[in-house]
C-alpha cells in the first residue's frame, strides 16, 4: 500500500502517536482514529474464526494466545485494580482470528507468507492472516495497539492494518563460542526478537574460543573443546528446545557450523583435522585452519555435517568460511606438495576454493541449502546458484554497498549484516545511524535488487555475555528490525525516536532489560534481582 | 587479588603452604562495637561449587581462626572522612590469620583483601596460601560518580553499586543527585521541588531512602557525597521553586524559558541558605559538592535587570565575575553550616574566590595535566575525573586507557602532587540506568580502583589483565553483572 494512502496514514499516525500506542516496527498501512473500544480482561478471549484452517489445538496459536495475555493483562508488578464497569466507550470482548492455511506444526521457512490484516471498528475485531506466522506477527501487532488509561482501563482504538515485511529474512546473529550464554539468555532473546518481528535466529554456535554444541558423533568435540563440559555446553535437548521455542514464534534457526577458518576449538577433539603449521621443517605445535587435502577430513566433515543437518530442521545451514588465514596452511610441507600437484601456484584461494566446494556438495547431498560469508564469493568459489551470500565486512574488498551490487549481480542472493554490527559500541545515540541504512541503497537493476532477502544485526561474543547482552542488544537492534520490516519510506529519524522510546518503556514492562535511548523515564523502571 | 596491596612483592615469594578451612571462626579483639560483617561469610564460602569433603593433604594446616585486632579507637559509630585511616595488616600462617587495622575501616579493607585470597582446588577445599600483606591506599579519595537526574536509579541499583565498590576498595560515592532534567530529592524544607521537578512521584527519593543509602555506604567504609549543582544545570529546580531561576528575554520581553540560577535576587540566596541548611543535616559528609559547571551567560546576556546588576557592580560585560558571585556567596553560606565544598574545575578556571581546602574536580579532557598542575600550584587540592569518564563507551578493552593513567603525571613540586587527594570514575546518565549500569561500570572501573589504591609501580597490564579477569568472576559470582573484558568464562 505504497503512495498517498502509506503518508496520509503516517501523517494521521504521527497526529496520534500521543495518543496511540507505540507501534513498532511500524506497520505498512496503518489507519487509527479517535474511536476507541474498552477491553476487559476478565471478558477478553482470543477466538478462532470457525473457518480459520487454524483452530484449538494449533499449538503455535494456542501459545501465543497464552503468551498475550500474560503480556496484556498481568503486568509483572504494579497492577491497580479493575476499574468500575462505567465505560461510555463500547467493549471488545475478543479478538478473532482467521488463518487461511493450515501449517500449525510445520517450521517456518523462508519462503513463508507472514501478511495478516486488523480490524477493529464498531463491528469487528478481526486478525486475518493466511499462515499461522501472519497471524503471530498480528497477534504482536494487536498487544503494542492496546493501551491503558491512567485509572488502569484497557482500550483499543479503531483501527485498521494492512501489513506484512519488505524482506522475508530478518535475523539476529548470536555468538556462543566467544562467551557461552546460558539457555535462559537465548530464549529471552527469542522473546525479544518476535516482539521486533525478526524471523530468524542465525546461531554461530562454535568458534576458535570454545565448542559448546554437544555432538552425538563426535562427542570429544565437546568434550574437549567446550570452556566446561560440564556447564558450559548446549545438549541435544537444549538444542531442541531452542528450534521448538523458536518456532512457537514464527522464529527459523539457522545454525552456523564455520569452517574452515575459526575452528581452533575443533583441533582438540579431533585430531588431526586441523593443519598443524610449520616452521621451516618442524611442526610449531599450534594449528591452522581444517586441514583440507586429507580424505579424513571430509570423511569427519560429511559424518559431522549429517549430524547436524538432523539435528537443525531448517532448509539452510551456514557453514561460515571467512577469515581463513593462509599462513599455517603456506608453512605446511604437505599442504605445498598439495598446491603443487594440483596446479593452484602459490594462489590459496583456490585450496580455500576446493575446500568449500566439497563441503557445500557434502551439504548439498544432505538437501541443504546454504548461506556463506562474502570471502566465499570474494575468494570466487564455485557455488550453487542459489547460495545466499552474507555481506559482513564495510570497507574490504569494497564498501559494502558494491558487495551488495557485485554479489547481487552475479546473481547470487545477498543478506546484509556490514553497517549492523551491534557489538561494535559507541558513546551516543547509534541506533539512529543503524536505522538509516537503506539495504538497496546500490546501483542495480530491479531484478538485482529482488535478491536481496534481508539481513541480520550481528552480537558478536568477545565482550559480551549474559550481563551485558540484552541492553547492548536492546532496543538497538530494533533498528534494524524496523529497517528490514517497514516500507522503506519510513525513515524519519523523529517519528521512529517517539515510538522506539515508546517501544523500549514496553519492553521494559515485558521485562526486557532494554537500555534507554536517551535521558528520561519510564513509568515502571527495571529492577535488578 | 585486585587493588594490589602496597607490600605486594612479598606476596608472590611467599612459601606456598596450604590451609584448608570449611569453617572459620572470627574472633575480635579490642572492638567491642565491632560486628563481624556475615556478608564476608557468605562471599567466602557460598560458591556453587559442590564439595567434596575436605579432602585433607598432608601438608595443609587448617586455618581455624581469622583474629581480628583493632588497634585506636575503631571509630566504629562515626562517618569515614578524608582523613580515615584504612590501612590493615594481614598474616596469613599457622592455624590461625591475623588481620590488624588501626581503625575499622582498615578492618573492612582487609575483609575484602582475604576474600580474595581465599580459593576452591580442584577438590572444592577451600584453601588460602600462607601470606604477609601491609597495605594502604595511595589516594585517600577515591569515588564512582552517579548520576540520578537524567536516569532515575532504584535504590537497590545505588546499594548494590554499593557493594561493587566495596570490592573494589572505592570509598566514595559522588551523588550527582539532580540536574536539568530531574529533581529526585525530596526536599523537607521545599517539598514542590520534587513534586514538580521529578520526573514522576515514583521517580522522588525519599528522606528514607537517602538514609538508607548513606548508612549501607557507611558499613562499607564509604562517604556519600552529594552534589547540588549550580547555578548551571539546574532547569528542574524552577518548576518547583518560582522565581529561581534567571528568566531570559527576547528583545525586550520574557521568552518563557529560563536559565541558570537567578544571580541578583536576594531571594535566590534566602532559599540556597534553607536548602543547604537541610542537606547539611541530610548528608553528615563533612563535604557537599556545589556543583558550578558548565555555566551558560547567553540567558543572563538576556536579562536587562541582570544587566544592570552587573553595572552596579562594576562586571562590565564578564559574567565570569557574576558567576563568581554568586558561587562565592553559596560557598559562604556552605561554610557556614560548617561544610567544605568540592567545585568542577570551571570555578577555578573562572577566577572565584575560593576558601582554602576547596576541593577542585578536574574534569576537561583538553590536557588535564596542565589543569592540575595550575589548581595545585595555586594551592588547592584536586580530584581527577578528566581521563575517566566511564559513559563515554567504545569497542574493544577500553579499561586498559583507564589503568594506564598516572594522576601524578604532570608539571609540579612533591608538595603540589600530595595536593591530588585522589579520583573518580564517573558514569554520567544520560545513557544509563539500572538496565545497563552495572555492566557498564564494573570491570572497568575497577581498573580506576586500582589506579588509585595500589603504589605507581603496580601497572604490569598483562598481569592486571590475569587478576581482573579473575576479580570480575568474583563479582559476577557475588551477584554484580560485570561484563567481561574479553573472550573466555567463568568457572561456575
Amino acid at each position: 500500500m505504497a503512495g498517498p494512502g502509506l503518508w496520509f496514514s503516517l501523517l494521521l499516525a504521527a497526529a496520534l502517536a500521543g495518543r496511540a500506542a507505540a507501534l513498532w516496527p511500524w506497520p505498512q498501512y496503518v489507519q487509527t482514529s479517535e474511536s476507541h473500544y474498552a477491553i476487559f480482561p476478565y471478558n477478553f478471549q482470543f477466538r478462532y474464526h470457525a473457518s480459520s484452517a487454524a483452530q484449538p489445538g494449533c499449538s503455535v496459536l494456542d501459545e501465543a494466545f497464552q503468551r498475550y495475555r500474560d503480556l496484556l493483562f498481568s503486568s509483572r508488578s504494579w497492577q491497580p485494580p479493575e476499574p468500575a464497569r462505567k465505560q461510555h466507550a463500547p467493549e471488545k470482548s475478543s479478538l478473532v482470528i482467521l488463518v487461511g492455511t493450515p501449517g500449525c506444526n510445520e517450521l517456518p521457512s523462508l519462503e513463508s507468507g507472514e501478511n495478516y490484516t486488523l480490524t477493529i471498528n464498531d463491528d469487528h475485531c478481526f486478525l486475518l492472516s493466511e499462515t499461522v506466522w501472519g497471524a503471530l506477527r498480528g497477534l504482536e501487532t494487536f498487544s503494542q495497539l492496546v493501551w491503558r488509561s491512567p485509572e488502569g482501563a484497557f482500550f483499543i482504538n479503531k483501527t485498521e492494518i494492512e501489513d506484512f515485511p519488505r524482506f522475508p529474512h530478518r535475523g539476529l546473529l548470536l555468538d556462543t563460542s566467544r562467551h557461552y550464554l546460558p539457555l535462559t539468555s537465548i530464549l529471552d532473546t527469542l522473546d525479544v526478537m518476535a516482539y521486533n518481528k525478526f524471523n530468524v535466529f542465525h546461531w554461530h554456535l562454535v568458534d576458535d574460543s570454545s565448542f559448546p554444541y554437544d555432538s552425538f558423533t563426535f562427542p570429544e568435540l565437546t568434550r574437549k573443546g567446550s570452556y566446561d563440559p560440564a556447564t558450559h555446553i548446549y545438549t541435544a535437548q537444549d538444542v531442541k528446545e531452542v528450534i521448538e521455542y523458536a518456532r512457537l514464534r514464527g522464529i527459523r534457526v539457522l545454525a552456523e557450523f564455520d569452517t574452515p577458518g575459526h575452528t581452533l576449538s575443533w583441533g582438540p577433539g579431533v585430531p588431526g583435522l586441523l593443519t598443524p603449521c610449520y616452521s621451516g621443517s618442524h611442526p610449531t605445535g599450534t594449528f591452522g585452519p581444517v586441514n583440507p587435502i586429507l580424505n579424513t577430513t571430509y570423511e569427519f566433515m560429511s559424518a559431522f555435517f549429517l549430524e547436524v543437518s538432523s539435528v537443525f530442521p531448517d532448509f539452510y545451514l551456514h557453514l561460515g568460511g571467512d577469515e581463513v588465514d593462509f599462513t599455517c596452511w603456506k608453512s605446511n610441507p604437505d599442504i605445498q606438495a598439495f598446491m603443487k600437484k594440483q596446479g593452484f601456484g602459490n594462489d590459496f584461494k583456490q585450496l580455500e576454493s576446493f575446500y568449500i566446494q566439497t563441503l557445500l556438495s557434502i551439504v548439498s547431498a544432505y538437501d541443504k541449502g546454504y548461506v556463506v560469508w562474502q570471502e566465499v564469493f570474494d575468494n570466487k568459489v564455485k557455488v550453487r546458484p542459489d547460495t545466499i551470500i552474507q555481506v559482513w565486512r564495510e570497507e574490504t574488498p569494497v564498501h559494502y554497498t558494491k558487495e551488495m551490487e557485485l554479489i547481487t549481480r552475479a546473481g547470487f542472493r545477498a543478506l546484509l549484516s556490514a553497517p549492523w554490527y551491534l557489538n561494535h559500541i559507541t558513546y551516543g545515540p547509534d541506533w539512529s545511524e543503524i536505522y538509516m541504512v537503506e539495504p538497496l541503497d546500490f546501483k542495480g537493476s530491479p531484478q538485482q535488487k529482488a535478491l536481496v532477502i534481508g539481513g541480520e544485526a550481528c552480537m558478536w561474543g568477545e565482550y559480551v555475555d549474559s550481563t551485558n547482552l540484552a541492553p547492548r542488544l536492546w532496543p538497538r537492534a530494533g533498528a534494524v528490525a524496523e529497517r528490514l520490516w517497514s516500507s522503506e519510506l519510513v525513515t524519519s529519524v523523529d517519528f521512529a525516536f517517539k515510538r522506539l522510546t515508546r517501544f523500549r518503556c514496553e519492553l521494559l514492562r515485558r521485562g526486557v532489560q532494554a537500555q534507554p535511548l536517551n535521558v528520561g523515564y519510564c513509568e515502571q523502571e527495571f529492577e535488578e534481582t | 587479588v585486585w587493588s594490589i596491596a602496597q607490600n605486594s612483592p612479598n606476596l608472590f615469594h611467599t612459601k606456598c603452604s596450604v590451609f584448608s578451612s570449611n569453617y572459620l571462626d572470627v574472633i575480635r579483639a579490642r572492638s567491642s562495637c565491632f560486628a563481624f560483617p556475615g556478608r564476608y561469610y557468605d562471599y567466602i564460602f557460598d560458591f556453587n561449587k559442590s564439595q567434596l569433603g575436605p579432602a585433607k593433604r598432608n601438608s595443609a594446616v587448617e586455618l581455624k581462626q581469622l583474629l581480628v585486632s583493632v588497634v585506636l579507637e575503631p571509630e566504629c559509630d562515626l562517618y569515614p572522612s578524608i582523613t580515615s585511616d584504612e590501612s590493615y595488616t594481614l598474616a596469613v600462617e599457622g592455624p590461625v590469620a591475623f588481620l590488624k587495622a588501626n581503625r575499622v575501616w582498615g578492618v573492612l579493607r582487609g575483609l575484602e583483601t582475604f576474600s580474595q585470597l581465599i580459593y576452591q582446588d580442584s577438590y572444592g577445599t577451600f584453601t588460602v596460601n600462607e601470606s604477609n600483606i601491609i597495605d594502604s591506599p595511595r589516594f585517600p579519595h577515591r569515588g564512582i560518580l552517579i548520576d540520578t537526574a537524567r536516569h532515575f536509579l532504584p535504590i537497590k541499583t545505588i546499594l548494590k553499586t554499593l557493594d561493587a565498590m566495596a570490592f573494589n576498595k572505592f570509598n566514595v560515592l559522588h551523588w550527582h543527585i539532580v540536574d536539568d532534567q530531574s529533581f529526585p530529592y525530596q526536599s523537607v524544607a521545599f517539598p514542590e521541588l520534587s513534586n514538580k521537578g521529578s520526573y514522576s512521584l515514583s521517580h522522588v527519593y525519599t528522606p528514607n531512602d537517602v538514609r538508607t543509602v548513606i548508612e549501607y555506604a557507611r558499613l562499607r567504609g564509604i562517604r556519600v557525597i552529594p552534589e547540588f549543582d549550580s547555578p548551571g544545570h539546574t532547569q528542574s529546580w524552577g518548576k518547583g521553586q518560582k522565581n529561581l531561576l534567571t528568566p531570559c528575554y527576547n528583545g525586550p520581553k520574557q521568552s518563557g524559558t529560563f536559565g541558570p540560577i537567578n544571580p541578583i535576587l536576594n531571594s535566590t540566596y534566602c532559599f540556597l541558605s534553607q536548602f543547604f541548611k537541610e542537606v547539611s543535616t541530610v548528608f553528615p559528609d563533612q563535604f557537599v559538592h556545589l556543583g558550578g559547571d558548565e555555566v551558560e551567560f547567553t540567558c543572563w546576556e538576556s536579562n536587562p535587570e541582570v544587566i544592570a546588576f552587573m553595572k552596579k557592580k562594576g562586571f562590565g560585560r564578564d559574567f565570569q565575575r557574576l558567576q563568581s558571585f554568586y558561587i562565592q556567596k553559596l560557598l559562604g553560606i556552605v561554610s557556614t553550616v560548617n561544610k567544605g565544598a568540592i567545585v568542577w574545575q570551571e570555578v577555578f578556571d573562572d577566577h572565584a574566590k575560593l576558601n582554602p581546602g576547596t576541593v577542585v574536580q578536574v574534569w576537561k579532557n583538553e590536557m588535564y595535566p596542565v589543569t592540575q598542575a595550575a589548581v595545585t600550584a595555586a594551592g588547592f587540592p584536586v580530584i581527577l575525573s578528566a581521563p575517566w569518564y566511564l559513559d563515554w563507551i567504545s569497542y574493544g578493552q577500553d579499561w586498559r586507557n583507564y589503568y594506564k593513567v598516572d594522576p601524578l603525571d604532570f608539571d609540579g613540586s612533591q608538595e603540589q602532587k600530595k595536593l591530588v587527594i585522589g579520583g573518580e570514575a564517573c558514569l554520567w546518565g544520560e545513557y544509563v540506568d539500572a538496565t545497563n549500569l552495572t555492566p557498564r561500570l564494573w570491570p572497568r572501573a575497577s581498573a580506576v580502583g586500582e589506579r588509585l589504591w595500589s603504589q605507581q609501580n603496580i601497572k604490569d597490564l598483562e598481569d592486571a589483565y590475569d587478576r581482573l579477569t579473575i576479580h570480575r568472576c568474583r563479582m559476577a559470582r557475588r551477584g554484580i553483572a560485570a561484563e567481561p573484558l574479553f573472550t573466555g568464562y567463568c568457572n561456575f
